[in-house]
């Protein structure tokens, strides 16, 4: 029977130091387009965007002088594929009390490829309430779009082959600030 | 996760706490202004029931559709099965429609077992009260609410206290609930008058008891089950005044259960035989919150049941 | 189909009478004609060969409880495929109860069925009459007609109801002792069963299906014995199925009082979890009980204190059985494979009590069915001179079961997918083969 080859874990894209320049970086870029950040509610989409959201709500906040409402937004059930695959496990949804209604909402994901994920995340946008104004902040754009969809505020653009994934590892959940680049092990005949 | 829906011994304590989690996330669907998910979207649910239950079908109903499902509902009177077709023959008419989920409310233990036997149907089928075998639905939204006054809506039930009070010799109720609680980690300790207890009751997961005063100061949640004053005439208990003194949970009662102590009832209520009119509408009873409960756990059956891949539709690459 | 011509002659080679050592039998004139050593005979044109190498020859099987269902339900077994199945599972007579649709009540049913029998040629089909009219259990039937009648009615019976009032039963014990009439009750307490639809215990508590309790039968069989005791009569216990119902037995036939018991292949063998997922073919009334009452039903069998194994054949058209379990008929196809069951129960398994031999086997599923139902022909010895009813077998062979090839519309057979061990081979009935090489001779 064929296995499956290891994956090969290629080099480091972004390190702790740079992940942290990225962040700081894409925090002052949204407080410029926002004109001081009066409006704006950040929502990141589970698991590594809503934590990526939280860090980047804290550098706004501190800049700015105050809090910014900052929650997470699955968009599991608004999916295009959900029926191509076993039932996924949703993840958690927490939408500030202030709401999404009037507000300029920046979306914050770790990786943007194939624009579905933030195609979704607009679907569900729309249910929720309507925003003046929706941005989004991602920490790599790898290429590859199959839907008119781009970044506003982009950490790192890295071009990759489709046989790659980006692999990025946080602090909370992974004990480590880490971004790598994965070739996908092939099936061997 | 798993095919069916028909008893709870069908979920472990995994898959239990899957659903609660998912049914955490359905429920802030409420608090939207458009309160649709479309993740059943072309997806038809049927809604089978044999036994007239306007509260349970209204709240599968609300579930699939809230998840954006066809719906169907296909009640007993008046319809083809009154007029004598069978189980079997109701099935084939169903797969003929492409049911990709049928929940089925039938008089008959085991009904639903028979639908989900090979050769019936291919769609899932969730089990919404089987004659006097199973309601799992009914204990999931039960677990959901005893979960989310008494452990912040997180995790399980372990070391929680439930007592469940009531018919438990004709309760699907309890059955299902008996079962979920010691999935879940929870003690559960059963009060009726003897004649209420099946033969067998002693191999349950579940500390059996005849007094219920005793049974109150150590609850954390108490529920009571739904008492009919007909079984008087079969002899299992001589009068519905005595069963209320002795099993009813009035205010002198209320008094015993603990302070942070919730009640809770499936409904419909018999007010005044099983339960006190203000113990009904008292703080810490969660019976109309059960109802609300009710549709976020069913939206996360049907999610998890039927929101995946079709069995036989291939699986694609994905991006 | 062939015709088969009165008078021919049949020498089985190499067959072994209750597993003894290999003999020729010579079977001519409806009888047994010789019997010797092999090879001793010589063959001849006007004389058929059978090799019977390996076979075990036993008496036909009698069965002493089975349902034909006609007249009245056609749709799930006629007396003739129901004869055939018995031919087919080395059966030589049948006892057929009396609660078909109208019921076997007055000498005119009894002889009709008698008839059809008779008609239909595989096996004696020998009726049983009800003991009360219509199965009401409010007034008793013409047992004397029935008795005087053509079919020459023994066993009376309401089985599928219990004779539950104490006093009619009585009546009924002591007024066939006029002609040497056995009552064979179906022990069900009715107020204890209303709405029964398995055993009552640890399984039929977390399926919520109504329990059968096993003090109903054991308390209606220890009445009936302490009555047959009082006004002298003899009693048949039908389908006993609970250890304590064996021990009541015990009991009485160690006081000498008149009573026979029967227990069917299902509950020698199958057990209440089986009811687990809800398929109504393992619903049976008395339903099937705990592996405690499986093991105390072989010990009693083993030791004589059941005396029989009889099949309680319940044939059940598809709807009937294909639905959900409130809504199922009661009762299990047996004929095709009760020697089977037999043999892989009670001949040397693994659990239970020391293995029957061949002879005992002999015994309880021919020589003292024929016995209790007065049947002079059937149950006799392999011995030169006697009535040729007797079924050749195959102990090594093994096969699995499938109701499609049964005849008979009827596919409520337990045992569905199943390997069981021995084939029937042959069958003989008064010196005719119903069954060569496991077909059908018509």
């Amino acid at each position: 029977m064929a296995e499956p080859a290891p994956d090969v874990v290629g080099p480091i894209v972004l390190d702790a130091d740079d992940l942290n320049r990225v962040l700081t970086r894409i925090s002052h870029e949204i407080i410029e387009s926002s004109k001081g950040a009066d409006d704006v509610i950040i929502l990141g989409i589970p698991t590594r965007g809503a934590i990526l959201a939280r860090r980047i709500a804290k550098r706004v906040g501190e800049a700015a002088g105050r809090t910014i409402p900052v929650g997470s937004l699955d968009v599991t059930m608004y999916r295009d594929d959900l029926s191509m695959r076993p039932t996924r496990a949703l993840g958690h949804t927490d939408i500030p009390a202030s709401g999404v209604d009037g507000r300029t909402v920046v979306l914050v994901d770790d990786v943007l490829f194939s624009g579905r994920t933030v195609r979704a995340a607009l679907d569900a946008i729309n249910d929720i309430g309507r925003p003046k104004a929706v941005r989004l902040a991602v920490i790599v754009d790898r290429g590859h779009r199959e839907l008119p969809i781009r970044a506003d505020h982009v950490g790192k653009n890295l071009p990759t082959h489709l046989g790659e994934s980006v692999r990025m590892k946080l602090t909370e959940i992974d004990g480590v600030d880490e971004i790598v680049l994965v070739r996908e092990g092939e099936v061997q005949a | 996760m798993i095919k069916h829906l028909l008893s709870a011994t069908d979920l472990n304590r995994e898959d239990a706490v899957l659903v609660l989690d998912t049914a955490a996330e359905m429920a802030t669907l409420t608090n939207r202004s458009v309160k649709k998910l479309p993740a059943l979207r072309g997806r038809t649910v049927v809604n089978l029931f044999f036994e007239d239950s306007t509260r349970t079908r209204i709240s599968f109903e609300a579930a699939a559709k809230r998840l954006s499902a066809d719906v169907i509902n296909f009640s007993a009177k008046g319809s083809s099965v009154s007029k004598g077709e069978t189980l079997k023959d109701t099935a084939l008419t169903l797969q003929a429609m492409g049911a990709d989920a049928v929940v089925i409310r039938h008089g008959s233990s085991g009904a639903p077992h028979r639908l989900a036997s090979p050769g019936w149907i291919d769609g899932a089928v969730v089990n919404a009260g089987d004659g006097t075998h199973e309601h799992p639905t009914q204990a999931l939204l039960d677990a959901y609410t005893i979960r989310r006054h008494l452990r912040n809506g997180h995790g399980d039930l372990s070391g929680l206290r439930v007592t469940i009070v009531g018919d438990v010799l004709h309760s699907r109720v309890a059955r299902s609930n008996v079962h979920l609680l010691d999935t879940l980690g929870a003690k559960v300790t059963l009060v009726a008058p003897p004649t209420l207890f099946p033969v067998g009751v002693q191999d349950w997961p579940a500390t059996v008891s005849y007094d219920l005063d005793s049974a109150l100061p150590d609850a954390d949640a108490v529920m009571m089950l739904r008492v009919q004053r007909e079984r008087m005439n079969a002899a299992f208990f001589p009068s519905a005044r005595e069963y209320s003194r002795r099993y009813g949970l009035d205010d002198r009662r209320m008094a015993l259960v603990p302070d942070h102590g919730i009640v809770l009832h499936p409904g419909p209520m018999n007010r005044g035989m099983e339960i006190g009119d203000s113990v009904a509408d008292h703080d810490r009873s969660v019976i109309v919150e059960q109802v609300a409960n009710g549709v976020s756990v069913r939206m996360a059956v049907l999610y998890l049941l039927i929101g995946g891949a079709r069995p036989d539709q291939p699986v694609a690459e994905l991006t | 189909m062939s015709v088969i011509a009165v008078g021919t002659q049949y020498l089985l080679r190499g067959a072994r009478p209750l597993g003894a050592e290999p003999v020729d039998m010579l079977i001519r004139d409806e009888r047994i004609a010789d019997i010797t050593e092999p090879g001793a005979i010589g063959g001849s044109d006007d004389v058929i060969e059978i090799d019977a190498t390996d076979l075990i020859a036993l008496p036909g099987l009698v069965d002493l409880h089975t349902h034909l269902r006609e007249p009245g339900r056609e749709d799930a077994e006629t007396v003739k495929t129901g004869c055939a199945a018995a031919a087919l599972g080395g059966f030589t007579a049948v006892h057929a109860m009396a609660n078909t649709d109208p019921v076997a009540d007055t000498a005119g049913v009894v002889e009709q069925v008698f008839r059809l029998g008779q008609e239909a040629g595989y096996c004696d089909v020998h009726p049983v009459g009800a003991v009360t009219v219509g199965l009401a259990g409010k007034q008793l039937a013409e047992l004397g007609a029935m008795a005087d009648s053509a079919a020459r009615v023994r066993i009376f019976s309401d089985d599928g109801k219990c004779v539950h009032d104490a006093q009619l039963m009585r009546r009924a014990l002591e007024y066939v002792k006029a002609f040497d009439g056995v009552i064979a009750q179906h022990a069900q307490e009715p107020r204890l069963t209303e709405g029964a639809q398995m055993n009552e215990g640890a399984v039929s508590a977390v399926l919520g299906l109504q329990g059968w309790p096993a003090v109903a039968e054991e308390a209606i069989i220890a009445r009936d014995v302490l009555l047959t005791e009082h006004v002298g009569s003899q009693l048949h216990v039908c389908h006993v199925s609970t250890a304590g119902s064996v021990d009541i037995i015990r009991r009485a036939k160690e006081r000498n009082i008149a009573v026979t018991a029967e227990v069917t292949p299902h509950h020698l063998l199958l057990t209440d979890d089986l009811a687990t997922g809800y398929d109504p073919v393992f619903k049976v009334n008395p339903p099937l009980r705990t592996k405690a009452d499986v093991m105390a039903l072989r010990e009693g069998l083993a030791d004589g204190t059941i005396d029989i194994v009889a099949t309680d054949h319940a044939p059940h058209t598809a709807e009937d059985k294909d639905c959900e379990w409130d809504a199922a008929a009661f009762g299990m196809l047996g004929l095709p494979t009760a020697l089977s069951v037999v043999v892989q129960t009670m001949m040397g398994s693994n659990e239970g009590p020391a293995g029957l031999d061949w002879a005992a086997v002999a015994d309880r599923l021919s020589i003292a069915p024929a016995r209790i139902g007065r049947l002079p022909d059937h149950g006799r010895p392999i011995a030169v001179g006697e009535p040729a009813n007797f079924t050749l077998i195959d102990p090594g062979a093994t096969w699995v079961v499938d109701p499609k090839n049964f005849p008979g519309p009827s596919r409520n057979s337990p045992y569905t997918g199943r390997t069981l061990p021995t084939k029937v081979v042959a069958t003989f009935l008064r010196g005719v083969p119903t069954v060569l090489d496991g077909q059908l001779q018509w």
